[in-house]
């Protein structure tokens, strides 16, 4: 087992879902009850990921990433160093990646709590954040929580996104999934089994999690 | 009556076909808004509360301005100083009975809150379902709960949208007295009988106009002889 990919990749997995989140709530808050025209083009783009081969999203990752872009080469004149090929651009592109592993559910999670729970909030003097805190996080938790083992879990197994914008350097890119091509690539068959077995379980045990908790929803 | 109307309301609001063109006002401590299924009762109330913007209007509580479409200014729904409670009200159910009457106390410190909470409690004698959940009260329960949750932050009116259908008379009696003592109300029905027992000032609401208002013996008198012709009971 190759462990230092193992801690890369929960390492990753770790920071991207917790990032994600940070993200999803808002966007998500405004998907459930913004009223702008311009709506479902963003859902379109926040869902894209889930459609997109992710070759195609990292290679305009790596392009964006890279000094032919202004954003690249703002990244490069600001720390010295490209952001792909680092862990900073792999999180940026898990990030991207898994967007609408945490969207959709907190989306749903918001928009499946009634109006009248809202109105009543609004008309006790509640703030949008007071709202939010008190009332729409609470109650959407197993739908934060589905997001949060989706995103984990999507990105313990990310392959071609990491590959593209990051490569294969052990310690800094080289995730579980990638050290199972390394592994298979070099016929140590073995050690590519229990890598995939881990990351096998891993994702099992996400879904059962997430799927107990929808029928603990579903009985009340 | 005008110079003593503690509310006014001008609204016009266009939903699909419907066209709402409502305007009265308030001076009696208990008003009953009436009028049948579909008159626009629920309509008046939500543009007055705030969660609904008519297309034009006008609603003033005292000296203050809640809305005025022609010069921009509508109040947020917790700015008001009205308290709702709608036809279905929705208590917080993540929360205990205690935390959903706190709820809109949190501008008062945390005694402040404590106190106020048990004088809701008392007044809407709910002491003992304190701690319990919103799943686990009774139809009864609910609405009382969600009554002293409105009244909770005092105030300055309370709209009431058929917030009783489904329990019974005496129940409902008694929970209005309570209200009344408190503060105004603008009380929504469609039914005769219960807005004659309420001795209240009425309007009436019919398809989107009113069409009256005056104390309750005046006003619903013809509609009261005329149901009781039809029950072959004059």
């Amino acid at each position: 087992m190759d462990t230092q990919a193992l801690w890369l990749t929960l390492k990753l997995a770790t920071v991207t879902t917790a990032l994600l989140l940070c993200i999803a709530v808002p966007l998500s808050w405004w998907l459930a009850f913004g009223k702008a025209r311009w709506k479902v083009a963003v859902e379109a783009v926040a869902t894209l990921p889930l459609i997109l081969p992710p070759t195609v999203l990292g290679f305009y990752l790596l392009v964006l990433m890279g000094p032919r872009t202004a954003f690249g080469r703002f990244f490069i004149h600001l720390t010295g160093h490209p952001l792909a090929f680092s862990f900073s651009g792999l999180v940026i592109g898990s990030m991207i990646y898994s967007l609408p592993f945490a969207v959709q559910p907190v989306a749903t999670g918001f928009s499946g709590i009634r109006t009248e729970i809202l109105d009543a909030a609004r008309l006790l003097g509640a703030s949008p954040l007071r709202v939010l805190f008190f009332v729409l996080l609470p109650l959407s938790r197993r739908s934060l929580f589905s997001a949060a083992v989706l995103c984990f879990a999507h990105t313990m197994g990310e392959f071609g996104v990491v590959l593209m914008i990051g490569g294969d350097i052990p310690g800094a890119t080289r995730t579980l999934s990638i050290a199972i091509y390394d592994q298979v690539q070099d016929f140590r068959y073995t050690d590519a089994d229990r890598t995939a077995f881990l990351l096998l379980a891993v994702t099992l045990l996400a879904l059962i999690a997430v799927y107990s908790m929808r029928k603990q929803a579903r009985s009340g | 009556m005008a110079e003593t109307a503690f509310l006014t309301v001008e609204i016009s609001h266009r939903i699909g076909g419907f066209h709402l063109e409502a305007g009265f006002h308030l001076s009696a401590p208990w008003t009953v808004l009436f009028g049948s299924s579909g008159a626009g009762k629920s309509t008046v109330l939500r543009a007055v509360a705030g969660l609904l913007t008519p297309h034009k209007g006008r609603v003033a509580l005292r000296s203050r301005i809640l809305l005025d479409t022609s010069s921009g200014i509508s109040l947020a729904p917790g700015q008001r100083g009205i308290g709702f409670v709608t036809q279905q009200p929705a208590l917080f159910p993540h929360m205990s009975v205690r935390r959903n009457i706190a709820f809109g106390l949190h501008q008062l410190t945390h005694d402040g809150r404590e106190l106020r909470t048990k004088e809701m409690l008392a007044l809407f004698r709910i002491e003992k379902l304190a701690d319990r959940m919103p799943s686990e009260l009774s139809g009864g329960e609910y609405q009382r709960v969600a009554l002293a949750r409105s009244l909770a932050p005092r105030p300055e009116l309370l709209l009431l949208d058929e917030p009783f259908s489904g329990l019974d008379a005496e129940l409902k009696t008694s929970i209005l007295k309570d209200l009344s003592t408190q503060t105004p109300l603008l009380y929504v029905s469609h039914d005769l009988a219960e807005a004659y027992q309420t001795n209240a000032e009425v309007i009436v609401l019919d398809n989107g106009r009113i069409e009256t208002q005056g104390p309750v013996h005046e006003v619903l008198a013809p509609k009261r002889a005329q149901l009781l012709r039809q029950l072959g009971a004059e």
